[in-house]
């Protein structure tokens, strides 16, 4: 496991700085929208975000609207995951069903700064970093589920493949 | 230990005992959707099974841009028609229902005990009944069609009690909007909001449906009342089938319990650019309004459309202002019609427009330009939602709103009443 680098903000990260309203009715491709996350909030982040980067953010990341794509812009992005105090609660669900791994520790949002190295294990329920390893509740089988299937589509393409038919 | 009622309703539908914080997986009772069924669709058809798999689980009420205003919404429009009809999906609403969150109660879907998603946010006003009834996002709605399953946590509760009586110009919408103001926009986010007290028992249908809707603007999951005698009453003759009302145990376990004395309330308006940015009416009086919307999901109720009506009757709109009267389903238009609501409004000069959801999210019938100010009686108020982002949008109750009408500017109802 590759540690990322750590993204900071503060409280109510809301869906329009998350992914912009202006592009929210165009229908644009997972790179396009990439370059968009967080544009009205740090311009910085599409240009320098790589592969396993994570956001660590204060209370009620994702409040708003009940858009997908300010989770999925975050996703194509390449983040790894979303740490914060505590999510929207359409949000959690929409960064659950789209394979944005989203967890909620205090700990790590009081002692993470920007441009910290760190990991997060997902089975152990840990978030490794120089500052310290810090335990978060994992989130439970059926979630995770989703989470490694890449999102509810295919977690529900996949579950529906195996199953036998529905009844006519 | 007691369970609350979201407890019970959502144990009944896994089968087993739950408590807060477990994540269980239910088949709904209902699945809503509107106008933005079409971009549902065009997930559905992703997941590559031909057919929903309960129909009769589906329901579909045309109510955002109705009629269409552009020829991409009527391509919309068709394209959900189309599927219906190949789906065989018979709990469909075209544009002469109304907003769906009035449709579904009085359509009989939203009843005690029932778990109903939706996609969307103000899904949480068939708490009204005593549903379980919450917001979920298009993805997971496609999914739901193709499995008929969902994936609940289930929420901890916290029970706002409610004592005394509203004075007359005061109402459900103010006490929302007061609540939202004291304790702020995430106040119970992820939990179930339960209204509960003396109070809530002498709340109408109506109000409880007010207050159930703005529960989402709390962040909450669900908002609801217990069901009782004043629900069952509502429910005669529009309940699709039998229902088993469910209420928290005396001893149910609550995250956090507010008081709200209703006799001390004053008229509320939310300022821009937040649901919480709330101040009494004495704080913003005079600002000069340019229209004012009365209608939504939140307050275009026929008691809402009366208490307006009481206001302007033999008085006429401000020269100024455009009151945009938008009654909240075509059953409170025909009974608002009927009683001469409407001509009261109509002839002091409101512009009575069909049943929708009209300029409340921006898309067509109303919207602002830079610079204007709005008194509406929906449900957000955020930079940019009903036009320009340079316009400014106060919520208010359907009695403020009218006052500010008839004066041109933001007005204390209590005079007229």
């Amino acid at each position: 496991m590759s540690a990322g680098k750590v993204w900071k903000y503060g409280d109510n990260v809301n869906t329009d700085v998350l992914y912009p309203g202006r592009y929210t009715y165009q229908i644009l491709s997972p790179e396009e929208m990439a370059k968009h996350a967080l544009e009205d909030l740090d311009p910085d982040f599409a240009a320098n975000v790589r592969p396993g980067d994570i956001i660590v953010a204060g209370k009620n990341f994702g409040c708003g609207s009940s858009r997908e794509q300010a989770a999925a812009c975050l996703k194509y992005a390449g983040l790894k995951a979303v740490v914060a105090r505590s999510f929207g609660r359409i949000y959690f669900r929409n960064a659950i069903n789209l394979g944005l791994p989203v967890v909620q520790s205090e700990e790590a949002c009081d002692s993470l700064e920007r441009g910290d190295e760190a990991e997060i294990d997902f089975a152990r329920g840990e978030i490794r970093s120089p500052r310290g390893t810090f335990r978060f509740l994992p989130l439970p089988e059926s979630v995770i589920g989703i989470l490694q299937a890449g999102g509810l589509l295919e977690y529900t393409k996949k579950k529906l493949a195996s199953a036998v038919p529905p009844k006519s | 230990m007691g369970k609350t009622l979201t407890e019970k309703v959502l144990g009944l539908k896994a089968g087993k005992d739950v408590q807060a914080g477990e994540v269980i997986t239910v088949s709904p009772d209902y699945v809503l959707s509107h106008d933005n069924s079409a971009a549902i669709i065009q997930e559905f058809r992703k997941i590559g099974v031909k057919k929903v798999r309960a129909p009769e689980k589906i329901v579909i009420v045309l109510d955002h841009i109705v009629p269409a205003s552009e020829e991409k919404y009527a391509q919309n429009h068709k394209t959900i028609r189309e599927f219906v009809a190949e789906q065989g999906i018979e709990n469909f609403f075209d544009i002469n229902f109304g907003i769906c969150h009035q449709v579904l109660p009085e359509q009989g879907f939203a009843v005690p005990g029932k778990v109903i998603v939706g996609s969307d946010s103000h899904t949480p006003s068939y708490g009204a009944l005593g549903a379980f009834a919450t917001g979920i996002g298009r993805t997971e709605t496609a999914c739901t069609w193709a499995t008929d399953e969902i994936w609940l946590r289930v929420p901890e509760t916290m029970r706002i009690d409610l004592a005394g009586r509203l004075s007359a110009g005061v109402s459900a919408k103010d006490l929302s909007l007061k609540i939202i103001g004291d304790h702020g926009a995430e106040m119970a986010n992820y939990k179930a909001v339960e209204f509960a007290g003396p109070a809530a028992k002498e709340l109408s249908v109506g109000a409880r449906l007010t207050l159930a809707n703005m529960s989402a603007e709390m962040g909450a999951k669900n908002g609801y009342f217990a069901p009782d005698e004043k629900a069952f009453e509502w429910l005669k003759g529009r309940a699709r089938g039998p229902f088993q009302p469910v209420a928290s145990d005396p001893d149910a376990l609550f995250e956090s319990v507010l008081a709200y004395d209703l006799s001390v309330l004053e008229p509320q308006l939310a300022c821009p650019h937040t649901v919480d940015n709330v101040k009494p009416v004495g704080e913003v009086e005079g600002k000069p309004v340019h229209q004012v919307l009365i209608g939504t999901c939140t307050n275009g109720r026929l008691e809402d459309l009366d208490e307006a009506a009481r206001i302007v009757k033999d008085r006429q709109i401000h020269p100024r202002v455009r009151a945009l009267v938008i009654p909240a389903s075509w059953e409170v238009y025909r009974e608002a019609l009927k009683s001469g609501t409407l001509a009261v409004l109509a002839d002091a000069g409101c512009v009575i427009l069909n049943s929708g959801c009209g300029p409340c999210l921006g898309a067509h019938e109303g919207l602002l330009a830079a610079g204007e100010v709005c008194v509406s009686t929906s449900n957000r108020n955020f930079r940019g939602r009903m036009g320009h982002r340079d316009s400014e949008i106060y919520l208010a109750s359907p009695a403020t709103a009218a006052a500010s009408a008839i004066e041109g500017k933001i007005a204390d109802p209590r005079r007229y009443l």
